[in-house]
């Protein structure tokens, strides 16, 4: 024991163990409180690992850097879950092919009012032109929305955050919205929520009914497509 | 379960070679997706695809597997909020507000348009 705990603590919390260990653990513990509470949209698994993780690492003076050089491991999967997301598009090709039509008529209009709605309230809102530019792409994936920031040379970052924050708001509102105004047609109701809040109203989705999980999966990946061509038009036309 | 994980690298890395080596503006992962959605659908025709992971549902349970935590793959990127504080504190209440209103819109856009859309073509089919 000639070591003494600070020299411990300095030399773990550089190391990319610490970090990913606390993103798993967390993220752990919130998921078992979401499923003691019978999935309630409030006790959403990636709003309450985010506070808890932030209040860690302001409180330990850890920077987002050091955090970031653990929690990559589990950011980078992202890219394969996406690719992934062709199974079940695959193994509900008959539902899928039965509804294609009214899939790519609500995909224009979703993606087109997702993109619009943002830019037009940020504007009368008053924010400064590049908190607008950051929040255009928030409806699609992270990655996806990361690098349209970038190439509005935008704040990726920002982007990151508003990217998560719209798919809580999403999944945290899809199931009492969806229920106040009367739908029960899963498949629209996955679909929506895939347009306005990604993968993780995508994860919701799942928790609350498989085809409506499907139409998410669907959603999220035609709108990917779709919004990384429509941003730019939509900063050309509507940003001053 | 290796080989399955590597297929689904592969289509990613085709994906992302795809897009940049065209210098296209869509996200590489998209493309995997439509690739290995088509290897997948090519399989059920030729029987010479059905061998390693397009077999006995091994990329199909790997992918089942990544899919099923979809949710804690954006935990990091949403912690990124502690490098923004500043900006919250200026704008937050303002951006929360946007954020909140424009996804509520567009839910409720969407699935409008799905349910009319869809009773629109199914009363069009039901007629002769």
């Amino acid at each position: 024991m000639s070591q003494n705990p600070f020299s411990l603590w300095v030399y773990l919390s550089q190391s990319p163990l610490l970090w990913l260990t606390v993103t798993l653990l967390t993220y752990a513990v919130a998921d078992a409180v979401s499923l003691a509470t019978h999935r309630h949209p409030l006790a959403n698994p990636v709003l309450h690992s985010m506070w808890i993780i932030g209040v860690f690492l302001l409180a330990t003076g850890t920077s987002y850097t050091t955090y970031f050089g653990g929690a990559q491991f589990v950011h980078f999967l992202l890219g394969p879950a996406t690719v992934a997301l062709a199974v079940p598009l695959y193994e509900n090709r008959k539902v899928v092919m039965a509804a294609i039509l009214p899939m790519l008529a609500a995909l224009a209009v979703g993606s087109v009012t997702a993109v619009a709605s943002v830019v037009l309230l940020a504007e009368a809102f008053g924010l400064p032109r590049g908190v607008v530019l950051s929040l255009t792409p928030k409806s699609v994936t992270a990655g996806v929305a990361m690098g349209i920031s970038e190439s509005l040379h935008a704040d990726p970052s920002l982007t990151a955050v508003a990217v998560v924050l719209t798919g809580i708001m999403g999944a945290i509102t899809v199931t009492p919205l969806m229920n106040r105004v009367g739908i029960t047609d899963f498949r629209a109701r996955g679909f929506a929520v895939g347009i306005a809040a990604h993968g993780i109203g995508t994860a919701r989705a799942f928790q609350v009914d498989a085809v409506a999980g499907v139409f998410a999966g669907i959603a999220m990946s035609l709108n990917a497509l779709v919004t990384s061509l429509l941003v730019p038009l939509a900063v050309t036309l509507l940003v001053r | 379960m290796i080989a399955s994980l590597s297929l689904i690298l592969l289509c990613q890395l085709a994906g992302e070679a795809f897009v940049r080596g065209l210098g296209l503006p869509m996200p590489g992962p998209v493309v995997g997706l439509a690739l290995l959605l088509l290897l997948l659908l090519a399989r059920d025709r030729f029987d010479i695809l059905a061998c390693g992971p397009l077999q006995g549902g091994g990329v199909e349970n790997a992918s089942r597997g990544l899919l099923a935590h979809l949710s804690l793959l954006f935990v990091p990127a949403g912690v990124g909020v502690v490098q923004q504080l500043g900006l919250i504190a200026q704008y937050g209440v303002a951006i929360a507000a946007v954020l909140a209103i424009s996804v509520v819109v567009t839910l409720l856009a969407t699935v409008a348009t799905f349910l009319v859309a869809s009773r629109l073509l199914a009363r069009g089919g039901g007629e002769p």
